[in-house]
């Protein structure tokens, strides 16, 4: 499969996880949505390496996995945090700073 | 195509592209079945399922050790810490399908055709060439390659990626530890209470005449009511326990059929009526 027909799927499979993001509203639900935008971009990465002939990409892939595990570590730490408080995982609900 | 054909056999093109087509298709409809279903657990189970598809495409794409990590860093560790946090949060925890705000979902779905435009655009105008084969430079395989690059090239990036990673450790320690708001109470203070409460001996076990789940039976007691204090606060709290019901068994039954059934205890008998 020539490289285009990956970045073509990694596009799809972004523009997916960003309408995750902004229409879900667990935050959970919108963690794993910016999971599936990071993974696009690893596939995105991954097809231009194989382009390349070279593994650039690869190893930036390879960073931005251990960017996302970091990530959602702490993502995850303050979704707990946040829940202890009030109770709920939704993003409507974490409005203590509203107007 | 022509370049795959002329660097494989036709065979080996023909699964390729089968395995991509079936794969880019299945993963496409994990992920939009996940930004569609509502329980948070199903969309993890999505989730998984496209990271097992991007490990796929990794592995033909020549990134072997990618699709590996892929598998176990985000599939075995990634996925199971959301799935350990949802199982905190509450398994069934889903979303309320009413907008809270109003246009919402039409302004996403705007947002979603404008950022497709613009990336085809971009895609478009990029010129992507055909594959490449690997350069020699690279190493004699994929995994000592990388490892190559890894070691020296990007061996700045790499000491900071620990950092990062130690940070990280540390901030979720720091964030997901709780402080009690009281003092944990001593074996002394223990003892002091249950004395103040004037029950000494442990609470009486649940009903042993119980057909299924003693648990939720309370236990009879000798003038044939029940006692409270033998099932647990939460169970009556929800109001599944149920008052003791003695059928005796089926021998007791067929010996005493012909005789009298005052065989049957008498505090049995009582709770009946």
């Amino acid at each position: 499969m020539p490289p285009v027909d990956y970045v073509v799927l990694a596009v799809i499979l972004f523009v997916i996880g960003g309408v995750g993001v902004l229409v879900r509203r667990n935050a959970i639900v919108i963690f794993m949505c910016i999971e599936l935008m990071l993974n696009a971009c690893n596939l995105a990465f991954v097809a231009f390496a194989s382009m390349h002939g070279n593994l650039d990409g690869q190893v930036i892939a390879f960073f931005v996995m251990v960017v996302a595990a970091a990530e959602v570590v702490v993502g995850l730490a303050i979704l707990m945090a946040v829940y202890r408080a009030r109770r709920s995982a939704s993003v409507d609900d974490a409005n203590l700073l509203k107007y | 195509m022509t370049h795959v054909l002329a660097s494989g056999t036709n065979t080996d093109v023909i699964a390729r592209e089968t395995i991509f087509w079936i794969l880019a298709v299945a993963s496409v409809g994990a992920a939009l079945a996940m930004i569609l279903v509502r329980r948070a657990v199903h969309c993890a189970i999505m989730l998984a399922v496209v990271m097992l598809c991007l490990a796929t495409f990794y592995a033909m794409q020549g990134a072997p050790f990618l699709a590996f990590v892929q598998i176990i860093v985000y599939t075995g560790a990634v996925l199971m810490l959301f799935l350990f946090v949802l199982m905190l949060i509450g398994i069934s925890s889903s979303d309320s399908i009413v907008e809270t705000i109003k246009g919402q979902r039409l302004a996403a779905g705007l947002v979603a055709i404008g950022l497709l435009v613009l990336l085809a655009l971009g895609i478009g105008h990029a010129a992507i060439g055909p594959a490449s084969p690997q350069t020699a430079a690279n190493g004699t395989d994929n995994l000592s390659g990388i490892a190559t690059l890894i070691f020296t090239t990007y061996v700045f990036p790499f000491e900071v990626t620990g950092a990062l990673l130690i940070t990280a450790a540390v901030g979720a320690m720091v964030l997901a530890h709780r402080e009690r708001p009281t003092p944990r109470p001593t074996q002394r203070e223990l003892a002091a209470r249950r004395l103040a409460s004037g029950h000494l001996a442990p609470d009486p076990s649940p009903g042993v005449y119980a057909l299924h789940d003693a648990a939720d039976r309370p236990a009879l007691l000798p003038d044939g009511s029940t006692s409270d204090r033998s099932v647990s606060t939460v169970l009556s709290q929800r109001g599944v326990t149920d008052a003791p019901q003695f059928v005796p068994p089926e021998e007791t039954v067929e010996i005493t059929a012909e005789g009298e059934r005052a065989s049957l205890p008498s505090g049995a008998e009582g709770r009946a009526d």
